[in-house]
């Protein structure tokens, strides 16, 4: 266990490097034009004012050590200041990873509320009618993309029925509702499959079979056995759609006005903020590493199985 | 096995049959209506007409007018090029872009394959739309770049099938009698690989239309892929949000078109893997 611990870092290594470095190669080459970004056209500036804001800036350096020079200054907090804000790039993102962090924990929190009940039952009631709702259900949420879920849901619970805020004003329980509502929504959908196949798979198991055999009641056979050892892989698959779920929180966020780092990066986008992108992108990436590295982890630490060095892999 | 098993399964095998011709036809039929959406408009997409803008659904216009008075039913049928055409060319990219990589690691490994995995690595490395919104970002809109940024990310996940499937082609007895009998490199993997793999990897990306397409339409609504004036659904939308609260229907055709085609596209794809694989059959 130690030794897979230790190797699951190592192997961090080289991924962290290949992100920091995709993300700097792609924003260089897209913004190589920085100077005329911050002062308009080009032909407006004298060449020695250009040459000298590159100096300062560092862009006439080889590309390696502009590189090397802005992971440096990464560790320490230090990204650049927005072409368009002129504040402190790193400051600005952690401000704002909060409010996304939250939508993101509760859009976790409905969906394992709504997925997991629901695929236990779909699962139970296999092939009849309540398992065929569910799976419809859970089909039309997987077609429908989240920015309609987002206006249809704004359209009924803001604008016609008035009971919530069109778009969020702060952190409140009110704005947060739609918000999470349409993450979960679309989460729920594919996660209630998940779940669904996962418990299906397990009471197709022969112990399932000798244990009702047996006599012991389906639901304390589906309660002790079944969902205990099914747990693992649900909360696995959970742990994994995260990363989905990080991407996804931008085009909401701008939609419902939430002040988060979705947001935060769709309007750099628009305001083409090159140093905003990347600290966006490279720090949402780091999450999500850590995220899925964690997951294994525990995933590995949980499971007897490996734990006990029964069977590898 | 008793006989009423053997005929249940048959009767499965039928139904599965029954619904890939269904939805096969009704995905063909979407396509057609992308090719020829021309020629199918009622009115021009086009066309402003001020003096009948934002009227609701009608016998005449029966999606209603958008702002400009263009007629809706005529732009939600004109975007579906971009939407539905769009679309399969990214998944088209994809898959034969990752299935060549795939190919070429596993037939070659050493060096080569290392140094492409672990590329796919980094690639993987960043979660969902993150990373296509950047590529997108950087090199601004534009349906092509939209295109661009979500094979980028897209395309790992077919080299990874179309590695492990030639890994194990390789160790077949016929791979070694075709080595032995000295066909060539290129004869081996178009002849006898790529046959063989292609199954689980057509199956992979029929499955992946629908989601690439609502990611398409995703970075369209945010304003990464078409522009206006092109009719485009993802794009239609978010130009029209601001009417939401008087003409809901400007807003919401297009949304119902995405959803439609999405399910169609999403209907067949499981078929389509019901087909080729009975064992996933109701999951």
């Amino acid at each position: 266990m130690k030794k897979y611990v230790l190797h699951r870092f190592l192997q961090l290594i080289p991924v962290l490097i290949g992100i920091t470095f995709l993300s700097f190669a792609m924003m260089r080459l897209a913004g190589s034009d920085a100077i005329i970004e911050l002062y308009g056209d080009k032909g407006a500036v004298a060449e020695e004012i250009i040459a000298a804001k590159q100096a300062e800036l560092g862009l006439d350096k080889p590309f390696l050590t502009q590189y090397l020079a802005w992971v440096g200054g990464m560790m320490r907090g230090d990204m650049g200041v927005s072409y368009v804000s002129g504040k402190e790039v790193f400051g600005t993102f952690i401000s704002k990873l909060p409010a996304t962090l939250l939508l993101t924990a509760l859009s976790i929190g409905m969906t394992v509320v709504i997925s997991i009940p629901l695929g236990v039952l779909a699962a139970v009631r296999h092939d009849r009618f309540t398992d065929y709702f569910l799976r419809f259900f859970s089909f039309v949420g997987n077609s429908l993309p989240n920015f309609f879920v987002a206006l249809l849901l704004m359209q009924v619970f803001s604008i016609k029925l008035k009971w919530l805020p069109v778009i969020s004003k702060g952190l409140s329980v009110q704005s947060a509702m739609l918000p999470t509502l349409t993450l979960a929504i679309a989460m729920s959908a594919k996660y209630m499959r998940q779940v669904r196949a996962t418990v299906l798979e397990e009471l197709n198991k022969d112990y399932v079979i000798g244990a009702k055999a047996r006599g012991v009641r389906s639901c304390v056979v589906l309660w002790k056995s079944v969902l205990k050892s099914s747990m693992l892989t649900i909360i696995t698959l959970l742990a994994l759609s995260i990363g989905n779920l990080l991407g996804g929180t931008a085009i909401i966020e701008s939609i419902f006005m939430w002040d988060g780092v979705g947001k935060l990066a769709v309007d750099a986008i628009t305001m083409r903020d090159y140093p905003m992108i990347q600290a966006y992108v490279v720090w949402m990436a780091i999450i999500y590493v850590i995220v899925n590295l964690t997951c294994d982890l525990l995933y590995h630490a949980l499971d007897p199985r490996i734990r006990l060095g029964v069977s590898e892999g | 096995m008793s006989e009423v098993t053997i005929r249940k399964q048959r009767i499965k095998r039928d139904s599965v049959k029954v619904r890939l011709i269904v939805f096969g036809v009704l995905a063909v039929m979407l396509i057609l209506c992308s090719i020829f959406s021309e020629y199918l408009t009622p009115y021009d997409p086009y066309l402003q007409d001020l003096s009948i803008a934002k009227q609701g659904p009608s016998s005449e216009h029966l999606l209603g007018t958008d702002r400009y008075g263009r007629d809706m039913l005529s732009r939600v049928i004109v975007g579906s090029r971009a939407s539905i055409f769009s679309t399969l060319l990214l998944v088209a990219i994809i898959t034969v872009l990752g299935t060549a990589i795939g190919v070429i690691c596993g037939w070659n490994g050493k060096v080569l394959d290392t140094v492409l995995m672990r590329i796919s690595d980094m690639f993987l490395a960043f979660p969902g739309l993150v990373f296509a919104l950047a590529v997108a970002g950087c090199l601004g809109g534009g349906l092509q770049n939209a295109i661009i940024a979500l094979a980028a990310i897209s395309w790992p996940k077919y080299a990874r099938i179309a590695r492990s499937q030639t890994l194990a082609q390789k160790e077949t007895a016929w791979m070694k009698a075709a080595k032995l009998s000295g066909s060539s490199t290129v004869k081996i993997i178009f002849v006898h690989i790529l046959p063989n793999i292609i199954g689980p990897i057509l199956v992979t990306s029929m499955l992946d239309i629908g989601t690439m397409m609502m990611e398409l339409a995703a970075l369209s609504f945010l304003g990464l892929g078409a522009k206006p004036p092109i009719a485009e659904w993802g794009s239609m939308m978010s130009d029209t949000r601001s009417l939401m609260t008087t003409s809901p229907w400007i807003t919401f055709s297009p949304g119902i078109a995405i959803f439609i085609s999405v399910m169609i596209f999403n209907l067949l794809g499981d078929t389509i893997r019901d087909y080729a694989d009975p064992k996933s059959r109701g999951r």
